[in-house]
């Protein structure tokens, strides 16, 4: 029998702005090229002429539902350049924005995850469920989706005396909400028929690849910015990296659900040990770091997220290299597609968690 | 006629043409009413049955089309309105309380409680809304297809046994006609892929053939035991048989089959893979649009409410239940526990719907074939064992 090919994506309901060019056997995928860049918006050159301030709310773009995570190697960029101490306050600050990030995004991955499997009530109750944190964040900074929270040295504003009660509401509640999650979405036989055993990527497989974030702990591989290279206050925080041995598509599911128990965790314990004092350094807007190099990471929800920043002493960034997640995991699609039955194709690939305007940048 | 710009004119519009129509039908019906002999004298008793209704049912009793006439039990009661409202209801039953499994609110404003009134709303919008078909489909089959889902779905009405007394027809080999006429429902499935000359219809309408069928047997191989067991192919003989024991408690095993089999049947999640969003858009309804469309819906659901009366009449003992109105009204008991369990039936489904994910077809095929066609015969083994040991007092009760 020959092959066919199939274009699936940009406008197909199943792919996201990208495309996937699927060669088929019968029904059967033979190899799976990815297409993407249909959102490719040129960030990098676009931050030389921004400044400083100015690319805050930029660089959250690429990834808005993560935007905490993605302004953490920034902001850690300049303040290297610059040689600044950011106050601890903001630091713990910074950690409770970042992890309420990681929960958002991780909730609304479940809940496509669910459309795609063909699961209504697992689209609604992460959605729904999701909206108590973007509530949270909006009690501390204001927004509801891009925050714009991290400075160069500090944080925009201290939070409301509020904040920690309804905090702890709030994970309170989702701990139980968890519990259902697995019971009625993890544990279902139908659900697990349709991810157990498959995608299967090895923990060689995973290294060769260069795979990132949850889908490389799912491979097996306890690799964690936040606990190698310990950035912020993660190191005086207590919390675990969940990982799997599978590297299945539900295990990667799975490695979502504990990530977001995890950051719960660091939630509750940051808001108790969190320091009083002030929340950032007084630049007067002058944020103008001397020439020089500088190259930082952080765990953002999908993965390491790397800045390699290159200052002349300008007002704006010189040269700006962003090393996202999502493109780093869009190489295990074809690796993991192949051999799948073609109504596999979309839980399969979404189990990656690959976000297209990511990877364009 | 001027050009409509504004809503004032809208309504303007639609004033002069419902005020042209009730006009037609004022003359249509006033010389129909003095030029038939038959019906001269219907304002006579219009304005007499004004105090007394009995006079109006007696003279439309005469017509042929009162209350015991076979006009009335089709058009009406046990038939196609009645199916119709119980499937509009159950739209919007099941939007309701799958909103509530989901956290959200629901249909609200149309209607007084929690938008009850939105299917008709939702009826209104589609009559209204432009008829388009694809430019390359067949446009004979494309149109005829819902009007064939509609019928399909009627056509099981006319042998489901509401009670003993109040039924469309009775007929010695009613399950074979049930049977029969579910047939019919993959090869609409397949004329309308077909007629659409569209991809996704076309893969949609495919995997609808492909999964009746390998649920039909599996389907026709428990309702056998059922009749087995009965001793009758009469869908009223085998409620009967039920007046001491339902058949599911001596054959929870057939029940379940065909439970599941029905499930398939339907395309009810977690079988709808006919119309799987995320893989092929809306499978063979994707190019259906406005009243066809509805049409379609209309028939899926009175097909379900039929499907879900067939599996009561079979399994969960028809019309039987204890008796707690008055002697006088043994129908309408009856009729009120076959709608009961019906509707138990319904919601069940319904609740299925927002507790699982969808089967591959593969997976689907497989656990098809395999594991359900075992079942239900594993099923008609133990049917045999209780007719062979006489432990079901009914058993060859022709």
């Amino acid at each position: 029998m020959s092959e066919l090919t199939v274009n699936i994506g940009p406008q197909h309901p199943g792919s996201g702005h990208f495309r996937l060019i699927v060669k088929l056997d019968g029904d059967k995928i033979v190899e799976v090229i990815p297409d993407p860049g249909y959102v490719h918006r040129g960030d990098e050159k676009v931050s030389e002429y921004k400044n400083y301030i100015q690319n805050i709310p930029h660089f959250e773009r690429p990834a808005i539902l993560d935007a905490s995570n993605m302004l953490f190697p920034y902001v850690h960029a300049v303040e290297d350049l610059m040689k600044l101490e950011v106050p601890v306050r903001g630091q713990y600050i910074r950690v409770i924005m970042a992890e309420l990030n990681r929960i958002i995004s991780h909730l609304y991955y479940f809940a496509i995850y669910g459309i795609f499997v063909g699961h209504s009530t697992m689209f609604m109750w992460p959605v729904a469920d999701r909206e108590h944190f973007i509530d949270l964040a909006q009690m501390i900074s204001g927004q509801r989706v891009g925050f714009a929270f991290l400075l160069p040295g500090g944080v925009r504003n201290d939070i409301p005396e509020a904040v920690k009660e309804r905090a702890n509401e709030a994970c309170n509640y989702f701990e139980k909400r968890l519990i259902e999650y697995e019971r009625i979405f993890m544990n279902n036989p139908i659900f697990e028929k349709r991810a157990k055993g498959m995608g299967i990527l090895s923990k060689e497989d995973a290294i060769k690849l260069g795979v990132v974030g949850p889908t490389l702990r799912a491979s097996g591989v306890k690799s964690d910015i936040r606990k190698d290279e310990p950035y912020a206050v993660y190191d005086k925080l207590d919390f675990d990296i969940p990982v799997s041995k599978d590297g299945d598509s539900w295990a990667r599911a799975w490695i979502h659900i504990e990530e977001m128990r995890q950051s719960m965790s660091i939630i509750k314990q940051a808001l108790k040990d969190i320091p009083s004092g002030p929340v950032k350094l007084n630049l007067r807007g002058q944020i103008r770091p001397p020439p020089g190099e500088t190259f930082s990471r952080a765990e953002s929800s999908r993965g390491a997220v790397s800045f390699y920043l290159i200052s002349n002493g300008g007002m704006t960034p010189y040269r700006l290299r962003m090393i996202t997640p999502s493109f780093r995991n869009l190489r295990a699609i074809s690796h993991i597609t192949k051999g799948l039955l073609l109504a596999d194709l979309p839980p399969a690939f979404w189990s990656l968690d690959y976000w297209p305007v990511e990877a364009d940048r | 006629m001027s050009e409509i710009r504004t809503f004032p004119d809208f309504l303007k519009r639609l004033s002069i043409i419902l005020g042209a129509l009730v006009l037609l039908i004022i003359i249509i019906f006033g010389v129909l009413i003095y030029t038939i002999p038959a019906v001269s004298n219907f304002n006579d008793i219009l304005l007499e049955s004004i105090g007394n209704p009995i006079v109006m049912l007696d003279y439309l009793d005469s017509l042929g089309v009162g209350i015991n006439s076979l006009f009335f039990k089709i058009a009406v009661f046990p038939g196609y309105t009645w199916a119709a409202l119980i499937a509009a209801e159950v739209i919007w039953f099941e939007r309701k309380f799958l909103a509530k499994m989901q956290l959200r609110v629901g249909p609200l404003y149309a209607g007084v409680i929690g938008g009850i009134l939105q299917p008709i709303a939702d009826v209104a919008k589609l009559i209204f809304k432009e008829m388009i078909s694809p430019g390359k489909s067949d446009k004979l089959i494309f149109y005829s297809v819902p009007l064939l889902i509609n019928a399909v779905g009627a056509s099981l009405l006319a042998v489901l046994p509401v009670s003993d007394g109040w039924l469309i027809m009775r007929s010695d080999v009613s399950m074979l006609i049930v049977f029969a006429v579910i047939g019919f429902v993959p090869i609409s499935v397949l004329l309308a892929g077909w007629a659409s000359n569209s991809k996704f219809p076309f893969v949609g309408a495919l995997r609808g053939l492909h999964q009746m069928i390998a649920f039909e047997v599996s389907m026709l191989i428990a309702a056998l035991s059922v009749v087995l067991l009965s001793g009758s192919l009469d869908l009223v003989n085998i409620v009967q048989a039920q007046s001491s024991v339902w058949f599911i408690v001596l054959m929870p095993i057939g029940a379940v089959v065909f439970f599941i089999t029905l499930l398939a049947e339907l395309e009810r999640i977690p079988f709808d893979l006919p119309e799987a969003e995320s893989e092929i858009v809306m499978g063979y309804l994707t190019e259906y649009s406005s009243m066809a469309f509805g049409n379609i819906q209309l028939g899926t659901y009175i097909r379900f409410y039929a499907l879900s009366g067939i599996f009561t009449t079979l399994f969960l003992g028809g019309w039987h239940g204890p008796q707690f109105l008055p002697a006088g009204f043994e129908i309408v008991n009856q009729v009120e526990w076959f709608t009961l369990k019906t509707l138990l039936v319904m919601v069940i489904i319904i609740i299925l719907r927002g507790v699982n994910p969808r089967f591959r077809i593969d997976q689907l095929l497989r656990f098809g074939w395999s594991r359900l066609l075992v079942l239900a015969f594993l099923n008609l083994f133990i049917a045999l064992l209780i007719l062979e040991m006489n432990w079901f007092p009914f058993s060859g009760g022709i």
